[in-house]
C-alpha cells in the first residue's frame, strides 16, 4: 500500500511538469503590460492594439453613442452591466474591451450590427456601443482587460 | 474463426525463423488464408481503402515535415515553399491536403456502412469501439493539421475550436490557455500542434493495428448479417479479397488524382492563402468540409437550456454527437443486425444519411433565417436516431425471415 | 452483389461529399453584382498559360501594380522557367541587374539583384506601405490570385468540380480592375476611397490603376498588335497573377494526364483479374 502511494505520489511529480510546460512560457507571461499613448484617436474612432497577443478595442466614443448605451434598460441585457461598470470614471468616452467575441473569439467588427456597436462575423452576435451582447449566440459582454489610466492620455493595460 | 494453420515451413531457414518469431506464420494466417464470408458488396472494400490512405497521408506527411518550418513568422511562406521550389513538393502538398478530405469520404463510408448493416453488434463491440476512437483521433489529427499552413483559415479554425474548451465551467480557462500555450493562438500553439499532429497518425495506426485484430477473433459481418455457418460460406482473404480490395483501391485513386493534379484548391478555401491575422477575421469562417455536420450541431444551439448557457449548450451537443457514437451498440436493441432485414429501419437509417448531408449543408450555411430553424430540426434527428430509432424502433418492427446461411442467400439471390 | 439502391446510395454519398465543400463559398457577397467568367488560357484540364500573355502581364505588373504592390515569393529566375513568361536566362540576367536587393554582406548594404534573388519589395516595411497608402497596405501579388474567388451559386459549383474550373481568383482580380464605378446616390464614400462595384464593401484604398494606352507593347515578331486597353491590360495581368500564385500549373496538369491514364488502365486490369479469380465463386 505505502509503496504504491510513494509510487504514484512520484510519477504524478513527474507527469505535473510535463504538462504545466504546456502553459504560457515566461515570454509570453512579460508581455502581460503596455501603455498606450490615446493622443491622436479623434472622437467616435476606434483603434486595436495588441496585448499579450489578444487584440484589444480602443474606442474613443462620442457623447451620443454614450447616450445610446446609458439609456437601454438593465432588464434588456442577456449579461445586464450599467455602462458606468464598463467605463472608468472621468473617462467615460473611453471604452476599451479585449477584442475576442465571447462566443468562439472572432474578432468583431466594429461600428455595425444592429445596436451600433460591433457585429461579430463568425456567428452573428451583436453587441452595443458599450460592448455588451444584446443579439446572437455569445453568452457575455465583451471582455475588459485589467487597466488603469495613467494620466488623461496614457493608459496602461494589464 | 480460429483456425489450425496450414503453414507448413518449406525450407530449413523457414522453419528456423518460425521456431523463434512466427511472422510468415502470422502473416499466411491473417493476410492469406484468413476466411472471409463470400458475398462482401464494395462496401466492404473501405477498410483496406483506408489502411493505404493513412500510409499515403504518413508517406506524404513525413516528407512534408522535412521541408516545413513550425514558426508563425515562416510557416506559411514555407508551405509555398514547398509548393514552388521543392521538387514536386505541389503534388506531394496537395496529395497530402485533398489526401485529409478523401480520407474522411472513405472514413463516412466506411460507418455508413456499419450503421447499416449493424456491424457494430455483438460481438463486434470493441472492434467498432475502437473505429469510433480511430475517427476522433484522425478528427484531432486533421484539424492540427489544418492549423499548420497558418493561413487566415487555419489561425481562426484554431482560435474558434480552442475556444470550444473555454466553455467548461471553472476549468475552462485553465485549460484554454493549457491547450494555446499563451492567451491567444500564437506560436506556442503552432508549435505544439505540428508536434501532435506528426505525433497522432502513428497512435492511429496501433489502434488501426487492434482494430485489424478485433476485426480477426470474429471475422467480418457480412451484408446479410448472418454469422458464418460453415467453410462453405468463405473464401480465402488472398487472393479473392486481395484482389478486389485493390481494384477498389484504384479506382478510389481516380477521383482522388482528379482533385490532386487537376483542382488541388477546390476542397479548401482562398482564405487560407492569406497569412495568418490575429486582428482581422475573414468575413466568412467555416471548416473544412468533413466537419461541417458537427459544427452545424456546435450551432444549432443559440438558447439557454436550464442554468446551462447557449455556448455550454452548444459544447455538449457537439461532444455528445461523438460520444453517442460509443454507445450504438447498446443503443440498438434489434436481434436483426443488417438492415437489409428491417423494413422499417431502412427508411429511418437513409433519412439519417440525408439529414447529416443536410446538417453538412447548414454547416456552411450562414448562422440565420431559415437555416437556424432547420439546424435545430437537424440536429434534433440526429440524436433522435440514436436516442430513440435504434432502442424502440425493434418494438414495432417486424423484420423479414433471416437466411439460414450465406450460401442460401447467394443461391437464392441467383434464381430469377 | 450490386443492387439499385446500394448504386443510388453511393451515387448520392459521392455527390454529396464531392458537392458539400463548395457551400461554404457559395454564401458570400451578397450585394456584389454576378462576376462574369473570362476566357482564360489555363482555364480547365487541358488549360496552359500562354506566354505572350504571361509576358504582356509582367510588363504590366512591372510598370504600373509593383509602384505599391510586393511579391515576395517571386525570383527572378522564375520569370526564365518553362510553363510562365518564359524569358530568355539573358534578359532575366539584365532585368534582375536593373533592380537592387539589400545584402549585409555587400559595400554600402545593397548590391545589384541576381536571378537568384527575390523580386525587392517597394517599400521597407508594413508600417511605412500602410503610411504611404492612406493606410492600408497593398496585398502581396505572391498568391493573391488563390486567395481571392468567386462564390458561384447553385448548381455551379457542382459543375466545378468536373469542369476542373478554379479560376475565380483571376476572375475576381479582372472584375476589380474594371470595376471602378461613381458611388451610387446615399452610398457614403470614405476619404481618400474609391467606389468598387466588385470590392467587398465597395470602398477600396487603390485608386483606378490602369487606364487606356498607359503601357506600351512591343508589336510581336510578325507585327501583330495586342489593343492597348484597360480590359487587355487587365486580362494580362491577371493571368501573369495565376502563373505567379501557382507557377507549376502545367507541369501539374501534365503529369495529371499520365497519372490518370495509368490508373485507368491498371484498374481495368485489375477489374478482368478479379474477375476471373471470382469466376468459380457463387457470390
Amino acid at each position: 500500500m505505502a509503496t504504491g502511494a510513494v509510487g504514484a505520489v512520484g510519477a504524478a511529480a513527474v507527469a505535473w511538469p510535463l504538462i504545466n510546460q504546456l502553459n504560457p512560457d515566461a515570454s509570453t507571461l512579460a508581455l502581460a503590460s503596455i501603455e498606450f499613448n490615446l493622443t491622436g484617436i479623434e472622437e467616435g474612432q476606434a483603434v486595436t492594439i495588441m496585448w499579450r497577443g489578444l487584440p484589444v478595442f480602443v474606442r474613443h466614443r462620442t457623447p451620443a453613442e454614450i447616450e445610446e448605451a446609458r439609456a437601454v434598460p438593465l432588464a434588456d441585457l442577456k449579461d445586464p452591466e450599467t455602462d458606468e461598470q464598463r467605463t472608468q470614471e472621468g473617462h467615460e468616452q473611453w471604452l476599451i474591451m479585449i477584442a475576442n467575441c465571447t462566443h468562439l473569439g472572432c474578432v468583431p467588427v466594429g461600428q455595425s450590427g444592429d445596436f451600433d456597436g460591433w457585429f461579430c462575423p463568425c456567428h452573428g452576435s451583436h453587441y452595443d456601443t458599450a460592448g455588451r451582447i444584446r443579439k446572437g449566440p455569445a453568452p457575455k459582454n465583451l471582455v475588459l482587460p485589467p487597466y488603469n489610466f495613467v494620466s488623461d492620455t496614457l493608459v496602461q493595460i494589464g | 474463426m480460429s483456425e489450425h494453420s496450414t503453414y507448413q515451413p518449406g525450407t530449413g531457414v523457414e522453419k528456423w525463423l518460425d521456431e523463434r518469431l512466427p511472422v510468415v506464420r502470422f502473416a499466411k494466417e491473417h493476410l492469406m488464408d484468413f476466411p472471409t464470408p463470400k458475398n462482401l458488396n464494395y462496401f466492404w472494400t473501405f477498410g483496406a481503402i483506408l489502411a493505404i490512405m493513412l500510409v499515403v497521408q504518413i508517406v506524404t506527411g513525413i516528407i512534408l515535415a522535412m521541408h516545413y518550418t513550425p514558426n508563425i513568422a515562416m510557416a506559411f511562406n514555407s508551405v509555398e515553399h514547398i509548393r514552388r521550389d521543392v521538387n514536386g513538393g505541389r503534388i506531394i502538398q496537395a496529395t497530402h491536403a485533398v489526401g485529409a478530405s478523401m480520407f474522411f469520404a472513405a472514413l463516412y463510408i466506411h460507418m455508413g456502412r456499419n450503421l447499416y448493416f449493424g456491424s457494430y453488434k455483438a460481438p463486434r463491440e470493441i472492434l467498432y469501439i475502437i473505429g469510433v476512437l480511430i475517427f476522433i483521433l484522425v478528427m484531432a489529427t486533421a484539424f492540427m493539421g489544418y492549423v499548420l499552413p497558418w493561413g487566415q483559415m487555419s489561425f481562426w479554425a484554431a482560435t474558434v475550436i480552442t475556444n470550444i474548451f473555454a466553455a467548461i465551467p471553472v476549468v475552462g480557462n485553465p485549460i484554454l490557455e493549457l491547450l494555446r500555450g499563451g492567451f491567444a493562438v500564437d506560436n506556442p500553439t503552432l508549435n505544439r500542434f505540428f508536434s501532435l499532429h506528426y505525433l497522432l497518425p502513428f497512435v492511429v495506426a496501433a489502434l488501426v493495428a487492434l482494430h485489424i485484430w478485433a476485426l480477426h477473433v470474429p471475422g467480418n459481418n457480412n451484408p446479410t448479417g448472418v454469422d458464418v455457418k460453415s467453410s462453405r460460406d468463405t473464401v480465402p482473404f488472398h487472393p479473392y479479397y486481395t484482389m478486389k480490395d485493390l481494384f477498389a483501391i484504384v479506382v478510389f485513386a481516380i477521383p482522388f488524382a482528379w482533385f490532386v493534379f487537376f483542382i488541388p484548391d477546390i476542397l479548401g478555401h482562398p482564405d487560407n492563402y492569406v497569412m495568418a491575422n490575429s486582428q482581422v477575421t475573414p468575413a466568412h469562417i467555416v471548416p473544412e468540409w468533413y466537419f461541417l455536420p458537427f459544427y452545424a450541431i456546435l450551432r444549432a444551439i443559440d438558447f439557454n437550456i436550464l442554468f446551462i448557457d447557449s455556448r455550454l449548450g452548444g459544447v455538449i451537443f457537439f461532444a455528445g454527437s461523438i460520444v453517442i457514437l460509443l454507445f450504438v451498440p447498446w443503443l440498438d436493441r434489434s436481434p436483426v443486425r443488417s438492415g437489409t432485414f428491417r423494413p422499417l429501419f431502412k427508411w429511418f437509417y437513409w433519412l439519417f444519411i440525408i439529414n447529416f448531408l443536410a446538417l453538412a449543408y447548414l454547416g456552411a450555411a450562414p448562422a440565420e433565417g431559415i437555416y437556424v430553424v432547420l439546424a435545430k430540426i437537424t440536429t434534433f434527428y440526429y440524436f433522435f436516431y440514436f436516442l430513440v430509432v435504434l432502442p424502440f424502433l425493434p418494438m414495432f418492427e417486424k423484420p423479414r425471415p433471416l437466411p439460414t446461411s450465406i450460401s442460401e442467400s447467394v443461391l437464392g439471390k441467383a434464381l430469377p | 452483389m450490386f443492387n439499385i439502391k446500394t448504386l443510388i446510395s453511393a451515387a448520392a454519398l459521392t455527390a454529396a461529399l464531392v458537392a458539400v465543400p463548395a457551400v461554404a463559398q457559395e454564401a458570400d457577397t451578397h450585394a456584389t453584382p454576378h462576376i462574369e467568367r473570362q476566357d482564360w488560357s489555363f482555364a480547365g484540364i487541358f488549360g496552359t498559360y500562354d506566354q505572350n500573355q504571361l509576358q504582356r502581364g509582367f510588363q504590366v505588373f512591372r510598370e504600373v501594380c509593383a509602384n505599391c504592390h510586393s511579391a515576395n515569393l517571386l525570383a527572378f529566375r522564375n520569370l526564365a522557367e518553362p510553363g510562365g513568361p518564359h524569358f530568355s536566362e539573358e534578359q532575366v540576367k539584365a532585368l534582375a541587374a536593373e533592380y537592387e536587393v539589400a545584402d549585409a554582406a555587400a559595400e554600402g548594404g545593397v548590391r545589384p539583384a541576381v536571378p537568384a534573388d527575390r523580386w525587392p519589395s517597394p517599400f521597407a516595411n508594413d508600417q511605412e506601405a500602410r503610411e504611404a497608402n492612406g493606410g492600408s497596405v497593398p496585398p502581396d501579388f505572391s498568391v493573391l490570385a488563390k486567395a481571392r474567388g468567386v462564390s458561384d451559386p447553385f448548381p455551379t459549383w457542382i459543375f466545378n468540380y468536373f469542369t476542373a474550373y478554379a479560376e475565380g481568383g483571376p476572375d475576381y482580380i479582372h472584375a476589380l480592375l474594371n470595376g471602378y464605378r461613381e458611388p451610387p446616390e446615399g452610398f457614403e464614400l470614405p476619404e481618400g476611397k474609391y467606389y468598387n462595384e466588385y470590392f467587398p464593401g465597395h470602398a477600396i484604398g487603390m485608386s483606378p490603376p490602369l487606364s487606356d494606352d498607359q503601357i506600351t507593347y512591343e508589336p510581336g515578331e510578325n507585327g501583330e498588335t495586342v489593343p492597348q486597353t484597360v480590359e487587355q491590360y487587365s486580362q494580362d495581368v491577371s493571368a501573369f497573377m495565376m502563373w505567379l500564385a501557382e507557377p507549376g500549373l502545367v507541369a501539374r496538369k501534365q503529369t495529371g494526364f499520365v497519372v490518370l491514364l495509368y490508373l485507368f488502365a491498371f484498374a481495368g486490369l485489375l477489374w478482368f483479374t478479379k474477375k476471373r479469380i471470382w469466376k468459380s465463386v457463387e457470390h
